[in-house]
């Protein structure tokens, strides 16, 4: 029996449309955008002027912080412009703005560290810090900092997240497919610098063939110091939000990460499959963090694809490498359909959590009209973190947040399968997002 | 470049919408409209028409007095409640006494406490009871099927009139909608296939009749079987909107309900007490929503 948690949905994935399309290197682009807040924590600040000439792999953003992530050129080029870009979040954000000179030449900072078995816990650590990697999912809280367990935690389980349980998102099952060692190696580095006993790569059933070559692939790798043995694939029922990360610890190890707290408590820590795998290729050649896979997905691409693609490709680029739209677009989305952010414009960036870019026919996205809540509790009873949002959704729009409060609205996970089942159309999860802030800023 | 959208998400939603969830429980619900026509005739047709064009009719009016836009929900959802207590009547009840009972469902029970979702109590029941305390001779007198022939509902009579058999099928006297069991269960079967009702209130319901039925010395699957439990446990107090939310205050509900049936069944005034348990378990959904919450993801037990 694959392993699960109580709550949550079974979707009609949409992920037939990109599935079986191995990646695809997407062309530079002409103009790489990249925003110096990319990231979970403090932004980056520039480490070149404007006028400068740049090589890929080359350090352009940086901070003294802890909580941050360094930003490399992913072209070669002239720095044209540091200014305020619109970023997809809908925000203007300071970014460095690289014209395309053509050239390939990598710059001479990129250079393979020392062979893997050598490394210390430290030093990998040092290794993904200066390679600005962050969570591929989407979170994009900087590895680095995920890699330092807080004083006095224990992590016992390194978790590779292989869910991908967002319908049309086939990039980390590509990478699955197409990279099962570097996905190994990752995991090896993260057991490594977190000092963690156990390995586990978690994927959904819906996906037997990843499955099927990750353990191929664990039979026959060697790691260092035998680690393989120390491995295994979990597979987990095919079922939204599986991917989330209090989710799949609970569906694996059957704990729930006490309410406020971190994976940490839990003696676990759950990494990205495309995380995993751009740590082993820094670990091997000392690239950093300048391109990832994606998925351009929807009824309304011509040509849906997995595409290899450089940090700061406007979204334009790839839609077009893809073939087009189909029709005119009316909404945007990076990410996901669930948890994804519609974009302000089509040259956006593609940033460094960029897990897909869809654009979705008019039957697909069904919007409809608010009516009143019918009380018929699809949300109780979908509700993976036990919530009720019918409820929570009252309290805020009537205010009433002290109220939402103690009736658990920080719990949230903002998966928005509330929103997806109502039959009355209310967005309830954006109601709860407002309580959430609003309490947030009064404590 | 084109003007984009920018929305919360999600940005895909479940195409099931509340009008559709009002037209499967109408579906659900012909098996046994048939099987009214089938056992009472022209009376039972014309007790439904009168329930459902008064139910209609009224909910549309009030929507108009409010000036808000009719939308199919509204329309759906009253045809449900006027079609449900054309169900709950005996077959000698006069038209005009249903479309009374349609309008003070719609107007009073429904409209006055705020409309579709705000009602405390189930406006079908609502519409019945008072239709029993307005015309108690009318409501209480039960005919045969097929010949009118007067006769008791099964649940005044002692010893047993009747047999299971009689009872699944529906053939003795009784509220036209409720004889026929098999009629409900195959409804309720469609209810649940379509995931249009959940199992706790209802199992919990019937359960309740049951057990307390043997701790009585009662004939427990008579008590099943006999006078509206069916249709409430399966129709009534699975209602949404006058129901808990919370996975606990459903199995109190449906406890509740079975208890509150069984005692008014063998000591209240009335043979049947399906309609006022499930009421009375209506005024107690708030406090349930309230107090009978679950343990919340990440919070110790």
């Amino acid at each position: 029996m694959p392993k699960t948690f109580s709550g949550g949905i079974f979707l009609e994935d949409q992920k037939n449309l990109t599935a079986d399309k191995p990646i695809r290197k997407a062309p530079a682009p002409a103009l790489a955008i990249l925003p110096l807040q990319q990231h979970a924590g403090c932004p980056a600040e520039p480490k070149v002027a404007v006028g400068a000439m740049v090589q890929i792999g080359q350090l352009i953003g940086d901070s003294e912080k802890f909580i941050t992530a360094a930003i490399h050129a992913p072209v070669c080029g002239k720095v044209i412009a540091i200014d305020r870009r619109l970023h997809p979040n809908g925000i203007k954000l300071l970014s460095i703005v690289i014209e395309n000179s053509g050239e390939t030449t990598v710059h001479p900072s990129v250079t393979p560290p020392l062979p893997p078995e050598n490394l210390s816990p430290d030093q990998i650590r040092q290794i993904v810090r200066r390679a600005g990697i962050v969570g591929m999912g989407g979170g994009a809280f900087p590895a680095h900092v995920k890699l330092t367990p807080p004083p006095g935690k224990k992590i016992e389980s390194v978790i590779i997240n292989g869910a991908e349980c967002e319908p049309y998102l086939t990039g980390d099952y590509r990478l699955m497919l197409e990279q099962p060692e570097n996905i190994l190696w990752g995991l090896w580095a993260v057991m490594q610098a977190t000092g963690a006993i156990h390995g586990i790569i978690a994927i959904e059933d819906n996906k037997p063939a990843a499955i099927r070559v990750l353990l191929q692939t664990l039979q026959n790798i060697t790691l260092p110091q035998n680690r393989q043995n120390d491995i295994r694939i979990e597979i987990l029922a095919a079922k939204y939000p599986q991917g989330s990360e209090k989710q799949m610890i609970k569906s694996i190890l059957g704990r729930e990460v006490p309410s406020g707290g971190l994976p940490a408590d839990s003696h676990c820590i759950v990494t990205n499959v495309a995380t995993a795998a751009t740590i082993a290729s820094t670990i091997k050649t000392g690239s950093p963090l300048i391109d990832r896979v994606i998925t351009v997905s929807g009824g309304n691409i011509k040509n849906p694809a997995n595409l290899l693609c450089r940090i700061g490709t406007p979204f334009i680029d790839l839609i077009n490498a893809c073939g087009g739209f189909l029709e005119e677009p009316t909404k945007i989305i990076m990410g996901g359909p669930m948890m994804g952010i519609a974009v302000p414009g089509i040259d956006v960036p593609v940033l460094k959590c960029t897990t897909g870019i869809l654009s979705l026919s008019k039957a697909e996205m069904a919007e409809s009209l608010v009516q009143p809540c019918i009380r018929c509790a699809r949300c109780v009873d979908a509700c993976p973190q036990l919530l009720l949002p019918n409820l929570l959704g009252d309290f805020s729009e009537h205010n009433h947040h002290p109220q939402a409060k103690e009736y658990g609205a920080q719990d949230c996970i903002e998966c928005g399968i509330c929103a997806y089942v109502c039959p009355a159309k209310r967005n309830l999860v954006q109601l709860i997002k407002v309580s959430k802030q609003v309490i947030n800023s009064q404590s | 470049m084109p003007d984009l959208i920018i929305s919360p998400g999600p940005h895909i939603k479940d195409k099931k919408d509340n009008a559709q969830i009002m037209r499967e429980v109408l579906i659900a619900l012909i098996p046994a409209s048939a099987a009214a026509m089938f056992f009472f005739g022209r009376s039972a047709l014309l007790l439904i028409f009168c329930g459902i064009v008064s139910a209609v009719f009224c909910e549309y009016l009030i929507i108009k007095v409010k000036k808000v836009p009719v939308t199919p929900a509204d329309l759906l959802s009253a045809t449900l409640t006027g079609l449900l207590l054309a169900l709950m009547v005996s077959p000698v009840t006069a038209w005009w006494a249903v479309g009374i009972g349609s309008a003070v469902a719609i107007i009073i029970a429904k409209h006055a406490f705020g409309g579709l979702g705000h009602n405390i109590f189930n406006p079908a029941l609502v519409g019945r009871a008072f239709m029993l305390a307005s015309w108690p001779v009318m409501m209480t007198a039960w005919v045969r099927p097929f010949d009118a022939v007067t006769s008791a509902t099964p649940l005044a009579e002692n010893p047993l009139p009747v047999t299971y058999l009689q009872l699944l099928i529906g053939n003795h006297a009784g509220s036209i909608g409720e004889t026929c069991i098999l009629a409900l269960l195959l409804g309720a079967a469609y209810l649940f296939w379509r995931r249009v009702i959940e199992w706790r209130i209802p199992v919990a319901y019937l359960c309740a009749v049951v057990v307390f039925s043997i701790l009585l010395r009662l004939d427990s699957i008579f008590q099943l079987l006999a006078g509206g439990l069916v249709l409430g446990a399966f129709f009534m107090a699975t209602d949404p909107v006058t129901s808990p939310v919370t996975k606990s205050g459903r199995w109190i509900f449906g406890i509740g309900a079975g208890i509150i049936t069984v005692v008014i069944r063998i000591s209240g005034g009335y043979p049947e007490g399906v309609c006022y348990a499930i009421l009375i378990m209506n005024a107690a959904t708030p406090l349930l929503d309230r107090y009978a919450r679950g343990r919340i993801f990440g919070h110790g037990r």
